[in-house]
């Protein structure tokens, strides 16, 4: 098992034909992900890596291929309008990876999609992956391992660098999600623990969160009173200047809020134990597997 | 980016809501001409973009012109929290009968614009917020119906604005619903609106940022850029499109990802050190990225060694190592280095740094105490 991607996946890559699109759908092709499909609006009825039809819209993309999921590649500013799209054929599961949407379109795209049975991934994330299964993303698909640890994070790199030190200790994973680091995104920390801690395969999760919002405060919420597996924690930003955007969109600390200080005491006090560095995030999982 | 007070006052103007009809001037000679104009005491506003421009002397009240142009003479390159003033606002002063807050702000949590507004005008509304909370009321606004009526009257009864008012309260806080949406605001205040002495609401003091991620749809806004408020490193930085921030210790850090460049700090401050900036770089680690970023970083004169944290997952390891001795090679390196290189062909591309003296390291830990040390003259 696994969660929200695995074999039954069924995916459309939109903006397939675009420069990094066609680099990481060549990646997921690779990894034995099934790419049923892309779109490029005006280049409908051409092919991708020989045996990939494309199609203009998402709508003619699921008509033909029955895709389930979509991976969003297109520039910021045509980014929401491809999410919509994405939910209006009806796709179940929509990963946006594009950086440096408009939040005010992220207000509007939250809002409609709560309206719908969409789910979204991202955006400014790296994607997920099940190893083994599939990748839907620009997570490399070579450090994973097949195994029983679930992993949440806002940071791309950080989820790498996690994920490499697991596998170097024989330490498997079940899904790596990145759910991005702008301020209003598809789906929460709180969102993924409660499908980790379903998912039977899933034995224990590491959350990797940063400054800014309260996602993290939320989810600790949950592990206090409703997670059952043990959960492994570390936050970003323990030096990071308030007022000041670091990098990620989402990771700013304002009006006081948001600090890494609170976020670690909110995780250590719901009985997570917290990395103080990312070299002790495996240690501290290998010490849960005893 | 953050607009200064005069330019979100014109915006506020623009969409209805009623600002005082000041003018922007340079030297002094412009501020008494302005003052003649508008006739009558006026004040006189530093414009730069940092809080408490009052408490450091940067506004002042003049009653005639000639006070006006000395006032300005004054304040015209004072310095206020390391920015130079280079432009004043020149405002009739009002006759304030009571002072509130109003202000259009992104609720992460509800995912929505809410509006907030407060009895407790013209101070910090955070402060408002930590002492007492209990006077701010909110409204949040559906984006897909806007800021309606009755939410903007409930903010007035709220705040207990008198009801001969709350009809022109509603037009303002709708209108400056609009300034946010219209403007892609990340903010939107009015601190204070007034309520004067001929009993109209008035926008004294206002603020507005603005998304940069919106930005390429606000050409308008794009020209409103102060280019003296920026850090000139940063600046520098945003043109190569890597994501900059400048601090204040001595070891400079380059690393790829936002979230690894944080925890890169951060374990760098565990180990007794303190990062000079925040620096991502980016997924990929291409050779011109990193020689910008390297040339940016050796910049600063503070910077005692450099610490070099590069995760090669799809871009592998021996690639970036080639990148990093090409930029290396094509600068004046006085500081010692520190290379972290994990992932994809991590020991090539060890064995490639290694050749070249550069001091490397395994783990995240190790590369933080040997870039501290190194910064101390400890290691070369």
């Amino acid at each position: 098992m696994s969660i929200l991607v695995g074999k039954n996946t069924r995916l459309v890559v939109q903006g397939i034909t675009g420069r990094e699109g066609a680099f990481h759908t060549k990646q997921m092709i690779d990894y034995g992900t099934p790419v049923v499909g892309g779109v490029t609006p005006g280049k409908g009825g051409e092919w991708a890596f020989g045996n990939v039809p494309v199609f203009d819209t998402v709508r003619d993309a699921v008509a033909a291929t029955g895709a389930n999921t979509s991976v969003i590649f297109v520039p910021a500013r045509f980014a929401a309008d491809a999410i919509i799209e994405a939910a209006d054929a009806g796709i179940e599961l929509v990963v946006c990876i594009t950086e440096g949407i408009p939040v005010m379109d992220m207000v509007q795209v939250r809002a409609f999609l709560d309206t719908t049975h969409t789910r979204l991934i991202g955006p400014n994330c790296p994607g997920l992956i099940t190893p083994g299964e599939a990748k839907v993303g620009i997570i490399p698909g070579h450090i994973m391992t097949k195994g029983n640890v679930g992993l949440v994070s806002r940071s791309g790199t950080l989820t790498y660098e996690v994920v490499y030190a697991l596998t170097a200790r024989g330490i498997g994973q079940t899904t790596a999600v990145g759910i991005g680091g702008d301020p209003i995104n598809g789906t929460s920390f709180l969102d993924v623990l409660q499908m980790f801690e379903q998912d039977p395969e899933t034995e224990q999760v590491i959350l990797i969160g940063e400054i800014g919002g309260t996602d993290e405060q939320k989810a600790a919420e949950y592990i206090a009173h409703k997670m059952t597996k043990p959960v492994t924690g570390f936050i970003a930003g323990q030096t990071a200047p308030p007022g000041r955007r670091m990098g990620h969109a989402g990771a700013i600390i304002s009006g006081g809020e948001g600090t890494a200080a609170e976020k670690i005491a909110a995780l250590t006090h719901a009985g997570a134990k917290v990395a103080r560095h990312p070299d002790e995030i495996a240690d501290l999982v290998a010490s849960n597997m005893k | 980016m953050n607009l200064h007070e005069y330019q979100s006052k014109r915006i506020f103007g623009r969409f209805g809501i009623p600002v005082p009809s000041g003018e922007v001037a340079t030297t002094p000679g412009e501020v008494r001409d302005i003052a003649v104009r508008l006739g009558g005491p006026v004040v006189v506003k530093s414009q730069v973009l940092v809080g408490g421009r009052g408490k450091a002397g940067g506004i002042k009240l003049a009653k005639t012109p000639d006070e006006a142009e000395q006032r300005a003479d004054a304040i015209l390159g004072m310095t206020i929290k390391g920015l130079t003033v280079k432009k004043v606002l020149v405002d009739p002063a009002a006759d304030i009968r009571k002072e509130i807050y109003l202000g259009a702000v992104l609720d992460r949590s509800s995912r929505r614009v809410i509006l907030m507004a407060s009895s407790e005008g013209g101070v910090d509304i955070e402060e408002v917020a930590a002492k007492t909370p209990d006077k701010i009321v909110k409204v949040a606004a559906h984006p897909f119906l806007g800021l309606k009526p009755h939410q903007a009257r409930y903010l007035a009864d709220g705040i207990g604005l008198p009801k001969d008012l709350t009809n022109d309260f509603i037009k303002i806080a709708q209108n400056l619903y609009q300034v946010f949406v219209n403007n892609d605001a990340s903010l939107a205040e009015i601190n204070p609106l007034v309520i004067t002495g001929e009993n109209k609401l008035m926008a004294l003091d206002g603020k507005i940022s603005v998304d940069d991620n919106a930005l390429y749809r606000h050409p308008e806004l794009v020209e409103l850029r102060d280019p003296d408020e920026e850090d000139a490193s940063e600046r520098e930085a945003h043109r190569y499109g890597l994501s900059y921030i400048h601090l204040d210790g001595e070891i400079g850090c380059m690393v790829n990802g936002a979230g690894l460049a944080m925890a890169t700090m951060d374990i760098v401050k565990l180990y007794g050190g303190e990062p000079a900036n925040f620096l991502d770089i980016g997924g990929g680690a291409q050779s011109d990225k990193v020689a910008a970023a390297l040339r940016i970083i050796l910049s600063d004169s503070r910077v005692k060694a450099v610490l070099i944290n590069i995760f090669g997952g799809i871009t592998r390891c021996d690639e970036v190592a080639r990148g990093v001795l090409d930029a290396i090679g094509s600068l004046d390196v006085r500081v010692p280095f520190v290379v972290r290189l994990v992932g994809t062909n991590e020991e090539e591309g060890r064995r490639i740094l290694a050749e070249a003296n550069l001091i490397t390291a395994t783990s995240l830990a190790d590369a933080a105490q040997k870039a501290v040390a190194a910064a101390k003259g400890e290691l070369q």
